[in-house]
């Protein structure tokens, strides 16, 4: 081989999925597809009522149903429970953190809430003898609404803390109100974002068995095993070196699998009680109410302007639900937006109050986005209002004020590591042909249609990548933010790569072999990735907030860049020329001026574990461990537009073009961050369209199953039209961001702003998230009035 | 308890069914073919479809003791001889699964919807499609698969 002659890299093809094989013939290895011998099923008892005391339980007919192995009460379990369910981001000192154990004992706090397991031989006797499980409840006033629970005299959730409000989170810079006074224009608005559902195709499931001696497995349908085996201990009071965690085939997350859940306690509880496995599989209305749920804020808006559009001030105020309990993660989801409420604008002035309140509801918690969807809205949202209070073209007050040197740094305090927002916005105006929508538009206005045309633009940025540990822990966050990898060189050359990553979908086997591929010079075929198992995966912090590639993929260079060094010392003591006179390219070292003296780095590897001739000193075997830990957030961007069609004599709204133009850095498969942003507008467009999840006056859940919370299908959506700008990051040698929340974030107000664009011209300057067709055409009746 | 044979992918099985018993439960817990899965609980998410004598079902609308007598392909029986279906392979090229979990269903919905000849253009696929959902992919890959099965086929 010539020695000028190289390969392309891996990094930045499209390689096919090597994840798909299993999938596609039905081999997956979901939770509820595995059995062990003599393992029996958990089935729930949950309470019917938003809120209520629990007088009386009687288990003895259930105790005594065909097949029934034990039933247990909150109480009969509570001596179990060495702690509670965690929460890891106490955001204030003076946060209010109430108890959380897996079974409620004396009072059930929100409709769902579980007062009693039952353990049977099979799945449906479990699930019949639930029914037998007799309980006297006392019912008590309930309220799911996040500003009313703030009212004087509003049913408490937590009774002893004498209020709802959970905790008040506050960044603001120094002259705030004086930006605001001194402003030729102040614009303020109000919004409302529901309450969603993540709906992971897969529902959460549960296996564990306890050995003798008190060793612990769990295989769970979790986005973080490490986390949850750490909190396993606190809960069980099981060292974590017992325990091990398995998350094998997980059918998506979006964030509600990154979380601590009861069911993971009660499964190892009951299995270490009866001797047997246990397992546990959620059904999807059970779902609804035992899996957590996302964003339910209620922001006002402020900007501060000058007449010609220089945005001086941007102040946001929100009150934010965290449902029944504090749920991992539950009381950062707002802050996970806290400082991108100026986006990619560039506002000297900020100011963001969250207030976190109880109510009597499912928990919520992380889902896709997390913080920065609502963030994203209400700024959006607040763009085009601006706009219209100037009388300035949208665009033109978008580019007026974005931030054009990098690194960035903002009023709220980060730094933006990289971005080209203006060149994200032409090319989305490019792909869009505004000018054509804008006559088609005014023609169908004029002519008097029915089927009125509007267009809406989001350009957006946000942070991820989570996160640099010693950011994290001072935003009181309790764990850290760096990820992990472990590569191994076998003695015949194959390579195995050991990441702390957790994927559900997001494809890292591939991309993971393709940047291992790329720094060891080795075919992807010689790569295996192994993850999603603490005992083969020590160290990891798993995957959520897009930060996957960002710190656990960057980790896999440092990990390679070892290999690489203990690969090049061998190499040098065998042919025994200086390490300084070795080139390392394509998996081969050659002597530099002799290159047909050279070795491949799986012969180095073969050396490497014969050990018969190594350097004085060197430990046998060809492995590297490396932790990383980013030094800031990675902060992607770009540009979407939303193309809607709206009967105003229904209010039936369709989207008939979603156009996105992303800046995710150096993409490593292509084709899976396409993917990744098919998917994450498909979530946007969903919440500014469909997606709602509705409790009663009383806190009643009323959207229980997938027949009335609408979760879209192909029928209701276009082909999307997507491209991408490209600023590496300048803060890891991989150039790359994160792509995974990107589209939920960006979608939401690009359509909003398109529904507010048709009806424009009619007097319509609001729209509240979902546009139903009622929404649509009450908004359409209002002014017609 | 009651008698029924089933044929799934070619294999005859005699087995005795609570009559109350899903067809999907019967496949993934008396068969252990696990390929089907189950998503929801009201028929809304088509994870768990099935061919029944070539035409697709949601196999948690209908009883084990219905299948009586029938053929049924699960996602196990579709390749041929480790040859992968060209929806399958279709769905690969295209990258139209991430997690996986509607895949099995969503590749039997489109197998029946090629065959049956209504994927004529990408509404009739779309609308074809209709009764499985997919929270990964935002359906775009998936019709690109389907579109290049259909005119392959």
């Amino acid at each position: 081989m010539a020695v000028t002659e190289t390969r392309e890299t891996f990094v930045g093809a499209s390689v096919k999925r090597r994840e798909d094989a299993s999938f596609l013939t039905g081999r997956g290895t979901y939770v509820d597809n595995l059995t062990l011998p003599g393992m029996v099923y958990m089935a729930i008892v949950r309470c019917p009522y938003p809120h209520a005391r629990i007088v009386s339980m009687n288990l003895d007919a259930v105790r005594a149903a065909e097949g029934v192995v034990a039933a247990f009460s909150g109480s009969d379990l509570a001596e179990d429970w060495k702690g509670s369910l965690p929460c890891a981001w106490a955001v204030t000192e003076d946060i209010k953190m109430p108890p959380h154990f897996p079974l409620a004992v004396e009072e059930a706090r929100y409709q769902g809430d579980g007062v009693a397991v039952v353990i049977a031989e099979s799945r449906a006797r479990a699930k019949d003898a639930a029914e037998l499980v007799e309980v006297e409840y006392e019912a008590l006033d309930a309220t799911a609404d996040v500003e009313r629970a703030l009212e004087d005299g509003a049913p408490l959730v937590h009774a002893d803390l004498g209020t709802n409000e959970c905790y008040v989170w506050k960044l603001e810079t120094d002259d705030v109100q004086a930006a605001i006074d001194a402003a030729d224009v102040v614009v303020t608005r109000r919004y409302v974002q529901p309450r969603l559902i993540p709906n992971a195709i897969e529902p959460r499931g549960v296996l564990a068995q306890v050995g003798p001696t008190g060793e612990a497995t769990i295989w769970s349908a979790t986005q973080v095993p490490h986390i949850l085996r750490f909190a396993l201990q606190i809960v069980l009071g099981i060292p974590e070196a017992k325990i091990r965690v398995i998350a094998p085939d997980v059918g998506g997350g979006f964030g509600s699998k990154l979380d601590v859940y009861a069911e993971e306690a009660l499964v190892i509880a009951l299995a270490k009680r009866l001797g047997r496995p246990v397992k546990w599989t959620e059904e999807r209305s059970e779902n609804y109410v035992a899996t957590i749920h996302g964003r339910d804020t209620v922001h006002e808006l402020t900007f501060a302007a000058t007449k010609d559009g220089k945005i001086m001030c941007v102040k946001s105020e929100a009150v934010c639900a965290m449902g029944a309990y504090l749920q991992l993660v539950t009381p950062g989801i707002p802050l996970l937006g806290a400082w991108i409420y100026a986006g990619p604008y560039d506002i000297p002035n900020y100011s963001v109050t969250f207030t976190g309140v109880f109510t009597h509801t499912t928990p919520t918690d992380a889902y896709r986005g997390a913080g920065r969807p609502e963030a994203t809205y209400v700024l959006e949202r607040t763009m085009d209002a601006l706009a219209a209070e100037l009388g300035m073209d949208p665009i033109e007050l978008r580019r007026r004020n974005f931030m054009t040197e990098f690194p960035a740094q903002l009023a709220s305090g980060l730094t933006i590591d990289s971005g080209d927002y203006h060149a994200s916005l032409d090319k989305l105006l490019e792909l869009l042909d505004l000018d054509s929508i804008r006559s088609e538009q005014a023609a169908r206005r004029e002519g008097g249609d029915t089927k009125l045309l509007g267009v809406g633009l989001s350009t957006y940025n946000e942070m991820c990548g989570l996160a640099p540990s010693r950011i994290l822990g001072a935003i009181r966050y309790a764990v850290g933010g760096w990820d992990s990898a472990t590569i191994r060189v076998q003695p015949l050359g194959s390579v195995q790569v050991v990441t702390g990553t957790s994927p559900h979908g997001q494809g890292h086997e591939t991309s993971w072999s393709q940047i291992v591929g790329d720094q060891l010079g080795v075919a992807l075929a010689d790569i295996e990735v192994l993850h999603g198992d603490t005992a083969v995966s020590q160290l990891g912090m798993d995957t959520y907030g897009s930060r996957s590639l960002a710190v656990g993929g960057v980790a896999l260079v440092h990990a390679s860049a070892k290999i690489v060094d203990k690969a090049r010392q061998i190499v040098s003591h065998q042919l025994e020329v200086s390490a300084d006179d070795l080139e390392f390219a394509d998996g081969t070292f050659r002597v530099k001026g002799s290159p047909e003296r050279e070795m491949t780095i799986q012969a180095a590897a073969f050396q490497a574990h014969s050990a018969h001739n190594l350097p004085d000193g060197m430990e046998p075997g060809l492995e590297a461990t490396a932790t990383y830990d980013p030094p800031n957030f990675s902060w992607p961007g770009g540009a979407h537009a939303a193309v809607v069609e709206v009967d105003t004599e229904t209010g039936d709204t369709r989207l008939v073009r979603y156009v996105a133009v992303d800046d995710v850095g150096a993409p490593v498969n292509p084709m899976i961050v396409e993917g990744q942003v098919h998917g994450g507008i498909t979530q946007g467009i969903a919440a500014a369209l469909w997606e709602e999840a509705l409790y009663d006056d009383d806190a009643n859940l009323l959207t229980t199953t997938m027949t009335t919370y609408l979760v879209p299908s192909a029928a209701e959506l276009p082909s999307f039209e997507t491209d991408l700008t490209e600023s590496k990051s300048p803060t890891n040698p991989l150039g790359v961001k994160g792509v995974g929340e990107t589209g939920t974030i960006a979608a939401a107000p690009a359509v909003i702003n398109a529904v507010v664009d048709a009806l424009s011209h009619l007097g319509v300057t609001d729209m509240q998230m979902p546009a139903t067709p009622e929404r649509v055409w009450r908004a359409i009746q209002e002014v017609k009035a | 308890m009651r008698s029924v044979v089933l044929t799934v992918n070619g294999t005859r099985h005699e087995l005795e069914l609570e009559p109350r018993e899903l067809l999907v439960y019967v496949l993934r817990e008396r068969l252990g073919l696990t390929g089907t899965v189950v998503g929801c609980d009201t028929s809304s998410c088509g994870a768990c479809t099935v061919l029944v004598d070539g035409e697709s079902v949601k196999s948690c609308t209908m009883l084990g003791v219905q299948a009586d007598g029938r053929g049924l392909t699960t996602i196990e029986g579709l390749a041929q001889n480790g040859e992968l279906h060209p929806v399958q392979q279709a769905f690969h090229d295209h990258h139209a699964l991430q997690c996986g979990y509607c895949t099995p269903g969503m590749v039997l919905a489109a197998v029946s919807l090629i065959e049956s000849g209504a994927a004529t253009d990408e509404k009739a696929i779309r609308e074809g499609l209709e009764g499985n959902l997919c929270r990964c992919t935002g359906y775009h890959n998936i019709v690109q698969a389907v579109s290049a099965a259909a005119g392959a086929s």
